[in-house]
Formats: structure tokens, C-alpha cells, sequence
């Protein structure tokens, strides 16, 4: 008999999450066999870059763009944070590369896939936005570039390069908030559904 | 610090970028080493073992 209690929705919501995604498979203690390749560690790669990104950003933005600009210690974790982007595109792009010939959006991870993907153009925005709010004359020749490519698609009626504030605003709110939680989904996602297993070789057998 | 003046001549950062063009496509010759890195680092992590594969094979 239902009680007032598993009515609530704070009850309902407690159980929903905990069938989906119960502490064990949150946190395993072990994985798949096939998971022992390097090809499986492009994906925390690119999630501990992007620590250091967000961690570097953080700094930066405790500073501003004097500090970034001209004094040496501002150099280096502008380098910092310049570089994680870096290593973070390149450890993506071949996380993506992995996935997409391991065909990981089967077995009911078509979510998996497509938050990944929505991640990478979040991305793809945050980065451009932070070129954009460099201060200094190679984001003025960027913006200035990028305003007609924008403004022929119509968005630069809301979306304005050349508007140094808006694009900073962007950069480290609106973009990193998206980027960031995209990314949690993704990985609860890999959580809940498992790691994509491998394709079945010609004997029928999973290699 | 000769090293890093040796790097600094080796790989020139101040002056103009180099840029391939092959028809249609343009790349700078940055871009392109990044995408090579890519492709090589691709195939070694599909190529290369991974520590204690055996292991877990044997232990399995």
C-alpha cells in the first residue's frame, strides 16, 4: 500500500535515480576487459584538461587582462590555460575518432552520442568566444574576421564579436556553465549505459 | 638557457605563418603538424599495449 510519502516527488525522484544509476555503477571498481587499450584514455584526458582549463580560467579571471597581459606570472597561466585547450581539442578529437569507428552510439547510446557531440560545438564556441576576449590585436583581427561569417547568418543581430563584453560574458558564464554540464550528462550517460562494447568479430564473438 | 634560444631559432613564432595549399585547401603548416600528431597518436594507442593487458587476460 502507497503511502503519502512515496507520492512525494522528492521520494519518487530518490528511486528513479538510484534504479538508473545505483552507487556501484556511479563508481565501479572494475571495467571491461576490452576497456585495457589506450584508445579508451582519450576521454579522461580530455576531461582533466578541461580541469585545468576551468582551474586556469578561474586564475584569470581573479586578475583580468592587465595582469594576463604584463606580468610574467599572468603569462605563464595565460599560457596554462591557452595550452589545456590545446591538449583538450587534440585528447576530443581523438576520443571522437575512437568512438565513432567503435560505433559507440549502439546498444541504446544514442544519448551518450549526442551529448558528446552537442559537448564538442559548446566547446567549439567556448574556445572561439576566449580568442575573441584576448585583448588584444590578434582578437581584434579575429573578431573583425569572424563578424561578417556571423553577420551573414543573421546572428549577429544578438550574437555581436565586435562587443568585447558580451563575447567575455559568454566565455567564462554562459559557454563553460554549458560545456561543464554537458559533459557531466555525458559521463553519467557512460555511467548508466556502460562503455560501448567492441564489435563482434567474423566468428560471431565479441573481440 | 642556450636550450631555449636553440628552440627559439629552430621553430620561429614571430614571423609570418607558412601555409599549404593543395586545390582548394588551405592549411597553415601549424595546423597540419597538429593534425599528423592526431592521426599518429591514433594509431598508437590502437597499436601500442597497454600495461597489465596480460594480466587481466591471464587472470580472467
Amino acid at each position: 500500500m502507497s503511502t503519502d510519502i512515496d507520492h512525494q516527488w522528492t521520494t519518487r525522484l530518490r528511486r528513479k535515480v538510484a534504479g538508473k544509476l545505483p552507487p556501484e555503477k556511479l563508481l565501479p571498481d572494475t571495467q571491461p576487459s576490452y576497456v585495457s587499450s589506450w584508445i579508451y584514455v582519450f576521454g579522461v584526458t580530455t576531461m582533466s584538461a578541461l580541469a585545468v582549463v576551468i582551474g586556469t580560467g578561474f586564475l584569470l579571471s581573479l586578475r583580468g587582462p592587465q595582469w594576463w597581459h604584463e606580468s610574467s606570472v599572468g603569462h605563464f597561466v595565460n599560457s596554462l590555460h591557452l595550452w589545456s585547450v590545446e591538449i583538450f581539442f587534440f585528447a576530443m578529437v581523438v576520443h571522437l575518432w575512437g568512438k565513432f569507428f567503435m560505433g559507440a552510439w549502439r546498444g541504446g547510446r544514442t544519448a551518450t552520442w549526442m551529448t558528446g557531440v552537442v559537448t564538442f560545438l559548446a566547446s567549439i564556441a567556448t574556445a572561439f568566444t576566449g580568442y575573441a576576449s584576448q585583448s588584444n590585436f590578434d582578437s581584434q583581427w579575429i573578431t573583425t574576421q569572424a563578424k561578417d561569417g556571423i553577420n551573414s547568418t543573421g546572428a549577429g543581430a544578438f550574437f555581436n564579436v565586435l562587443n568585447l563584453g558580451q563575447m567575455l560574458m559568454w566565455h567564462i558564464v554562459l559557454l563553460p556553465l554549458a560545456a561543464v554540464i554537458l559533459t557531466a550528462l555525458h559521463v553519467l550517460l557512460v555511467r548508466i549505459k556502460g562503455v560501448v562494447p567492441p564489435y563482434a568479430d567474423k566468428a560471431g564473438e565479441a573481440l | 638557457m642556450a636550450w631555449i634560444s636553440f628552440l627559439a631559432a629552430l621553430i620561429p613564432l614571430d614571423g609570418l605563418g607558412h601555409y599549404l595549399h593543395w586545390g582548394v585547401i588551405d592549411i597553415s603548416v601549424a595546423n597540419f603538424i597538429v593534425i599528423l600528431l592526431m592521426i599518429a597518436t591514433f594509431v598508437a594507442a590502437l597499436l601500442l599495449p597497454f600495461p597489465g593487458r596480460s594480466r587481466r587476460k591471464e587472470s580472467k
